[in-house]
């Protein structure tokens, strides 16, 4: 089996550690009363976001979820204008307008969270449209969940991409959870990615929960994709950790089946425990990336506290070019 | 001049900017080997090639792939077959179309123009025959236009596949078979300005789309009674025109507004009440809408006959008022 590079490692275990270190400070930042509107947090499901965007670069394309700040983050987007947009600060990448399930940075290639669940696969395959008139050499990514593959705009979009062969890969974090509701009990089918075979596309089924895999699957697609056959369907099973949002009660579970995953299948130790025993990285270059991490997040939220609200004068700002 | 048909002026509008400009693509159902049902994309696949293109019928990856495409470099033409089907793509017109250049605090543009054939034709029944043009006045983020003869056609069609926001054109049914003048040279008609196409001294009325036809016929009506009406062409819904409504109705002192739509919501609403709101001391007489009834638009020719606008009636109306 190859042996993955120290490098890739390296890449992989930031990115994951910043996601998760992200939404720990935003988590407690809106307990505290600090960060307005909804907060849907990406812990848990670190490796897909992650594992997706260590092969793209600024000029393809990723379409995100109301759960985007992982995507976002992976995606390379400026983490001091991530934060400060959290906080609603004029210093923020959609300067407020958006917030939290609008988060965007078209300077990497992230064409924004979306509200509406569902509502980015269409965007994702109309970026791919661009990419094949222009004969540019990238693709389009569309990550989703469980539940949006129930939307008529999730088979809309992968006819539509099938149809006329685009560079779309899709990419389905199958967290177990629509929402609240446990998403078996109002999907058909286990796997997701059987879907894909009605459009004529070929899938693959990786653990979300580990990088590499998820790397490896990826990288799969792209090939593929790149090629010029058309659209690949990857589904990475994972676990949403934390509620549908900060705050949500979280009736519809138990503390214990969350703590067993969070303790068992954690895309995090899982991984240094990977990189550590196949030393691959060591403990000290844990520790570099940790204290980095640490770093980064402590100056983007010092950015979002120091940085200005929007005026009210700036309300219509951007509305029409 | 030369007279041409108002769906040859929408191609001409086509042709030209598509020719200018290699981003424009336009995309829709049945537009490659039919031309469009109306046929006003006939041809344009011998010219274009690859940037004409049938889709399946997915009106919500329509909407939502051009919206995409937009975003990452084209200029996208999407039409949507009838207006009633809009219905299907509204969160791709609403949420994402119209908002995400905003909510993403002006990272991206949206230049795309959504193609929308709209109104009564013979019985097309409640879903083929619908108006929907006031639905998107309560949307912020995008415009509206809605032309009323083949030179209207192509010049406010050319503004908009310029226009660096998302526009949509409802071109009416009817329309598309109407000849009339169109210059040979190339001109724009400005979005966002109205028309005063007859000045009058009495009333106002101001129309859009076919119900400019009724305007016309209305004012002649009353022109044999003695009332000289200013007829105003309102071209743009969104944004309207406020200042040319503003001048003519504190001349007029009298304002009606006419339109196929229904009345109850209407474009006329928002007329109405914002001339009640900035010129009310002005008026010398209640302003007046014209629309059609709160029902959806009947099958039968009968009942749709009766649900037309009717210019004697309208008229009959206006000058009881005087």
């Amino acid at each position: 089996m190859e042996r993955y590079s120290k490098n890739l490692a390296e890449e992989l275990y930031y990115k994951m550690l910043k996601i998760r270190r992200f939404e720990e400070t935003v988590e407690r930042y809106f307990l505290d009363g600090e960060i307005p509107g909804f907060l849907h947090l990406y812990i848990g499901e670190e490796a897909i976001a992650s594992g997706v965007c260590a092969s793209l670069t600024d000029s393809d394309y990723i379409a995100s979820t109301h759960r985007g700040h992982g995507h976002t983050i992976a995606k390379g987007a400026d983490l001091n204008r991530v934060m400060a947009e959290i906080f609603g600060k004029k210093t923020g990448s959609c300067k407020g307008k958006g917030g939290s399930m609008h988060i965007a940075d078209f300077s990497v290639g992230m064409l924004g969270a979306n509200g509406v669940v569902g509502g980015g696969f269409n965007l994702a395959v109309g970026a791919s449209l661009a990419i094949k008139k222009k004969k540019r050499d990238n693709v389009s990514v569309v990550f989703f969940g469980d539940g949006s593959s129930n939307r008529g705009t999730f088979h809309e979009a992968m006819n539509l991409a099938s149809a006329w062969k685009l560079p779309t890969i899709f990419v389905c974090e199958n967290n177990q959870w629509a929402s609240t509701t446990p998403y078996r009990t109002t999907t058909a089918i286990e796997d997701i990615s059987i879907r894909a075979i009605g459009y004529n596309m070929p899938s693959k089924i990786v653990d979300g929960n580990d990088a590499f895999a998820v790397y490896d699957g990826f990288k799969e697609a792209l090939e593929y994709v790149k090629a010029g056959n058309g659209p690949y369907f990857l589904e990475a099973k994972t676990y949403r950790i934390k509620g549908h949002f900060v705050g949500d009660p979280e009736m519809y579970r138990t503390k214990e089946e969350v703590q067993t995953v969070y303790e068992e299948n954690n895309p995090i130790t899982r991984f240094e425990e990977k990189v550590l025993s196949e030393n691959i990285m060591s403990e000290a270059e844990i520790k570099a990336i940790k204290d980095r991490v640490e770093k980064e997040i402590k100056e983007a939220l010092q950015f979002a506290m120091d940085s200005e609200y929007p005026d009210p004068s700036e309300m219509f700002d951007d509305l029409y070019v | 001049m030369r007279q041409i048909t108002f769906a040859q002026a929408t191609l001409e509008a086509m042709a030209e900017e598509m020719k200018r400009d290699e981003n424009i693509f336009v995309m829709g159902e049945d537009i490659v080997r039919q031309g469009g049902i109306f046929g006003q994309f006939k041809g344009l696949a011998d010219e274009f090639g690859d940037r004409v293109m049938d889709t399946p019928i997915s009106e919500t990856a329509i909407i939502g792939a051009a919206v995409g495409a937009a975003m990452a470099g084209m200029r996208p033409v999407a039409d949507m077959h009838f207006a009633d089907f809009m219905g299907v793509a509204m969160d791709e017109l609403f949420n994402q179309m119209a908002k995400v250049r905003y909510m993403f605090g002006g990272q991206t543009t949206v230049p795309m123009v959504v193609r929308a054939p709209d109104g009564l034709s013979s019985s097309g029944a409640a879903q083929h025959s619908q108006s929907v043009e006031a639905w998107f006045m309560n949307i912020p983020g995008l415009k509206v236009v809605a032309p009323s003869s083949p030179a209207e056609a192509k010049g406010l069609l050319k503004s908009a596949l310029r226009d660096d926001n998302p526009v949509i054109y409802f071109e009416n049914k009817i329309l598309y078979r109407e000849k009339g003048e169109v210059p040979e040279e190339e001109f724009f008609i400005p979005i966002g300005k109205a028309n005063v196409v007859k000045e009058g001294t009495d009333i106002t009325i101001i129309s859009y789309s076919i119900g400019m036809k009724t305007a016309g016929e209305v004012a002649e009506i009353l022109e044999k009674q003695g009332i000289n009406a200013e007829i105003i062409d309102l071209r743009t819904l969104v944004p309207y025109d406020r200042e040319t409504i503003l001048e003519s109705v504190k001349k007029t002192h009298r304002l009606a507004v006419i339109h196929e739509a229904v009345k109850q919501g209407g474009a006329g609403a928002e007329i109405a009440a914002f001339v009640a709101e900035n010129a009310i001391e002005y008026m010398d007489a209640p302003i007046m809408r014209f629309g059609a009834p709160f029902v959806p638009v009947p099958f039968s020719p009968p009942l749709e006959k009766a649900y037309r606008l009717n210019s004697a009636e309208i008229a009959k109306e206006i000058a009881e008022k005087f």
